[in-house]
């Protein structure tokens, strides 16, 4: 393929206007050698189509629904939620049991300290009988 | 349809799928998994694609919504973040360095292109499609196809041209 021509098809290829047969044409004269150097670029560029399309799908095919790692993450999501719901209940419930024991052990204490306060109270009442019947036995 | 006859089918297009995948999801296992998914897809939809005249075409544009979905859930954007700086492979080892440094680079020019541009490329240099298949693949009036492409090419040659002379002075 003459320079010139080459150089036609460039321009024609730049305003995307090329046929497929003339972008295989320019393909095959940029990628089998001698490229003049101020079409270089060209060179890179369909070596790189060229090296691009060799690219291929090397797994097998499987046409049964594969368990991807996302699934398994969404899966694992769930159960992490559901864990932590159940443990902020459980916590709740502990909660709640300890601050009634304490409650009870504020309660039981104040009742502690009535019941020795009144017993107090009663010695002092019992002083006052023994008071007064000794008045009765002096008075008779 | 036996899953034979669908292999049929599907075997002369996977690596297609497969390259428009990588080029537009950029790593090489999101683009195997979204090759995966979509035969699998296909294989579902088996009693349905029996009637369609250009299979192919169909399994391009799938290909394309796929990853655009893919492209736009968070998952997908963390993998494009994570190979960004993905290296190409299979650039051919045995040329020059320079040489093959220089066709690397044009994959990264493409890398840099719109999503659009860059299906374009794919479609029209790598593989070789007519713009009427494009425009079925894509939904896309052929003259906006071409209107792309060429800024696309341009764009791709400008940038080489560029990097290429400030590698010499």
């Amino acid at each position: 393929m003459e320079l010139a021509n080459i150089e036609i098809l460039i321009k024609k290829y730049l305003k995307a206007e090329t046929s497929l047969q003339e972008e295989t044409t320019l393909k095959n004269y940029f990628t089998g050698g001698n490229v003049p150097p101020h079409l270089q670029e060209y060179e890179y560029l369909f070596q790189y189509f060229v090296n691009a399309k060799q690219d291929t799908f090397t797994q097998t095919i499987s046409l049964k629904p594969k368990k991807s790692s996302k699934n398994s993450l969404k899966w694992f999501s769930v159960a992490a939620s559901i864990l932590l719901l159940i443990s902020v209940f459980i916590g709740k419930q502990e909660y709640e049991k300890y601050q009634a024991k304490k409650i009870y052990a504020q309660v039981s204490k104040g009742l502690k300290l009535l019941s020795t306060n009144l017993k107090k109270g009663e010695e002092a009442v019992a002083n006052l009988y023994v008071y007064e019947d000794s008045v009765k036995k002096i008075i008779k | 349809m036996k899953a034979s006859d669908f292999l049929n089918i599907v075997l002369p297009f996977k690596d297609k799928v497969f390259r428009l995948s990588k080029r537009l999801l950029v790593s090489r296992e999101e683009a195997e998994d979204a090759t995966q998914e979509l035969i699998f897809k296909l294989w579902k939809n088996r009693d349905k694609i029996a009637g369609y005249k250009n299979v192919e075409a169909f399994a391009m544009t799938m290909t394309k919504n796929y990853c655009y979905d893919r492209l736009k859930s968070k998952q997908a954007n963390n993998l494009t973040l994570i190979h960004s700086n993905y290296k190409e492979n299979e650039t051919a080892l045995d040329k020059k360095l320079e040489f093959k440094d220089s066709v690397h680079q044009v994959h990264q020019l493409i890398e840099n292109l719109p999503a659009q541009q860059k299906m374009i490329i794919q479609l029209r240099d790598v593989e070789q499609y007519e713009f009427d298949e494009i425009s079925k693949m894509l939904d896309m009036k052929p003259t906006a196809i071409r209107v792309a492409l060429s800024r696309a090419r341009k764009t791709i040659r400008e940038a080489l041209i560029k990097k290429h002379n400030y590698g010499v002075s």
